[in-house]
């Protein structure tokens, strides 16, 4: 196998690593673009800069407006990840340890959210909320959020419990754990990777969504997304473009929690792969 | 070893599953358990032994029938309120927590003080000799090291009662044999009432007070290892327990404790009548291998003539497969030096067994 890697490219492998590359570009080009224009002295989202300058980032943090949206982005995302990790964690145990038949009908229903087309529950969801009175409120946005995220705590949380073995629940059991010690004390720490992963998701999802919130929020419930969109529709100024770095680092921050997550439950499985010299 | 006399600790009573209202996995199951005993559930997969096992642990509902533990009636307590340990076929030992936390679980579950925990833990480690590996996750551990602390596990917080599924089953041949006799020895030093289910015969020979042979839902015998081997009650039992030669028949005459059998050839045999057949109905005939005489004059009524087919050759012992009677597949087992170096297939030999070594046993309905 070595022998292949350290042989001399050929012309198909060329042809493998310009493609790769040129895919790459593609994808990673227009995020790039955005930083210069960011740090543009300019007036306009023009390439390329006039000069750079930190003044957007200054406007970001001095204006009410964007530091509202801010907090609402975080206060949304935090609360639909609470939310949505509580809700699809239990679901998807009640899923794995349910005896009942239609199982798959029902993680099919509950993953509906993720494949019906945004524009569709947020119509939905405007109309409902209007009947409550949950429109234009920070609550109403956390739960049209939690519907949207709580698929992705579900199906990560359940791809999880596939590795976990029902025999420790009845162990538990016959040790004098009632249900609710034995879920705190082995269910949870055993799946805790899994609970991890769906909760970064559910921020995620929530932090970068916009169609709802452009259906149910108001100024005053404005998150980054929502504030963007304004911001392009009244005044084109380069401050969008530093918002959306700012977007682009959360993302990043959040990427690189989800790998150090996948890497210490790696590290966990492989310990267990390996085991000690039998005396 | 001696039981006290009718000191019962569990029963089950006309005790009935069944998953599809139709076939019952267990088939009004009566059973009582002496305090202190081991008993082993042995039958084929499928018989009914695990799924009485799970009833009793909390983790099924009896269909029907009544199961208690001192006196208190079990239906409908959760397992976690049964007080009952139990050990299982793949350890079930918790991954995240190391051997020493393993064993403190089920202390802090029964609310153990914290101070009695350590000396506790350090006398159950040192019970199954594994003292030096009390800070080891599970899964640096050995099959026999993992299942020798969850065996700990299960005895730490003192249950009345421990339930083994088939706990050795996932180990090899020498380990396990190791593990039964540790096993043995610490139900004999704790004194702790044990139910042990398992599908291997040998097992159950080795390590029980009594044994019950499970087949199709219902109990076939319950009795201890010795009788089990030497009076099987039916045919089940005997094809079950240890190896055997059988032979289908009619019952022809009756005389006391004995009967002589006609076996399909129409050769007759005299067989002990252990459970008072009547003449003329059908028998199985069940002759252990090991009670086969080969060779000599023959004593007694039943000698025959036989046929060399095969000699197998198992290091301490061979066994020869005779033609008698009209079956090509007689088992007798020889010591390895009698066999001698002459015999060939198609030799003539004559074999015998004492009426006594010989069961006329009912033929199975079923």
């Amino acid at each position: 196998m070595s022998a292949s890697v350290h042989r001399p490219p050929g012309a198909a492998q060329l042809l493998l690593r310009m493609a790769t590359v040129v895919v790459l570009v593609f994808l990673i080009a227009p995020i790039v673009v955005v930083f210069p224009l960011s740090f543009s002295s300019g007036e306009l989202l023009t390439l390329p800069t006039p000069g750079y300058s930190w003044r957007w980032y200054e406007d970001f943090f001095t204006s009410g407006k964007w530091l509202v949206a801010t907090k609402n982005s975080f206060i949304v995302g935090i609360a639909t990840a609470v939310l949505a990790t509580f809700l699809g964690t239990l679901g998807a145990l009640g899923i794995f340890l349910g005896n009942f038949r239609g199982k798959a009908v029902l993680v099919a229903a509950l993953s509906l959210p993720m494949v019906v087309p945004v524009v569709v529950t947020a119509i939905a969801v405007y109309f409902a909320f209007s009947l409550v009175g949950l429109n234009n409120t920070l609550a109403g946005l956390i739960l049209a959020h939690t519907v949207l995220s709580v698929p992705y705590v579900l199906i990560t949380v359940l791809a999880t419990l596939q590795t976990f073995d029902r025999n420790l629940l009845k162990a538990a059991a016959t040790l004098g754990a009632p249900p609710h010690v034995a879920f705190r004390r082995v269910v949870l720490p055993l799946i805790a990777p899994g609970v991890a992963t769906g909760a970064l998701f559910a921020f995620a999802t929530s932090f970068d969504e916009l169609v709802v919130a452009i259906f149910v929020a108001s100024p005053g419930q404005f998150t980054l997304p929502r504030q963007m969109y304004a911001g392009l529709r009244e005044f084109l100024s380069p401050t969008i473009a530093a918002a959306a770095v700012l977007l682009i680092v959360c993302s990043l921050v959040l990427l690189v929690l989800n790998e150090l997550v996948r890497a210490r439950s790696k590290a966990h499985t492989l310990s267990i792969a390996d085991p000690a010299e039998p005396n | 070893m001696t039981l006290p006399a009718h000191d019962t600790i569990v029963t089950f009573d006309a005790v009935s599953k069944s998953y599809d209202g139709k076939s019952r996995v267990v088939d009004a199951l009566d059973l009582a358990l002496q305090r202190g005993e081991f008993l082993t559930l042995l039958g084929p997969s499928g018989s009914g032994k695990t799924t009485t096992l799970m009833m009793l642990a909390g983790f099924e509902d009896p269909t029907s029938g009544t199961i208690t533990l001192e006196g208190r009636r079990l239906n409908n307590v959760p397992a976690h309120r049964r007080g009952i340990g139990m050990v299982f076929q793949n350890y079930a030992l918790f991954p995240h927590m190391s051997v020493a936390e393993n064993l403190m679980f089920p202390l802090e579950m029964h609310g153990c003080p914290k101070a009695e925990m350590a000396p506790r833990v350090q006398r159950a480690l040192d019970m199954v000799r594994l003292l030096h590996l009390r800070d080891r996750k599970p899964a640096q551990l050995s099959g026999g090291q993992q299942q020798r602390v969850a065996v700990a596990r299960a005895l730490i917080y003192e249950p009345k009662l421990v339930l083994m599924d088939e706990p050795l089953g996932a180990l090899d041949k020498q380990l396990r044999e190791q593990l039964q006799l540790e096993i043995k020895h610490l139900h004999e030093e704790l004194g702790v009432t044990v139910v042990y289910v398992t599908h291997d015969q040998s097992e159950a020979l080795t390590m029980s007070d009594r044994i019950a042979v499970f087949q199709h839902g219902k109990v076939q015998q319950l009795a201890r290892p010795a009788e089990l081997y030497e009076r099987p009650a039916n045919a089940f039992v005997a094809s079950f327990i240890g190896e055997n030669n059988r032979f289908d028949g009619t019952l022809a005459s009756r005389d006391g404790e004995l009967c002589r059998v006609r076996v399909a050839d129409g050769t007759e045999i005299v067989a002990t009548n252990a459970s008072g057949l009547a003449v003329g109905v059908p028998v199985v005939l069940s002759i252990r291998p090991e009670s086969v005489a080969v060779g000599g004059a023959g004593e007694g009524p039943n000698h025959f003539d036989a046929q060399l087919e095969e000699v197998i050759y198992l290091g301490d012992h061979c066994k020869l497969r005779l033609r008698v009677a009209g079956s090509d597949a007689f088992i007798a087992k020889v010591a390895s030096g009698a066999a001698g170096p002459a015999m060939n297939r198609g030799d003539p030999l004559v074999v015998s067994w004492r009426p006594q070594s010989c069961l006329a046993l009912p033929a199975a309905g079923k």
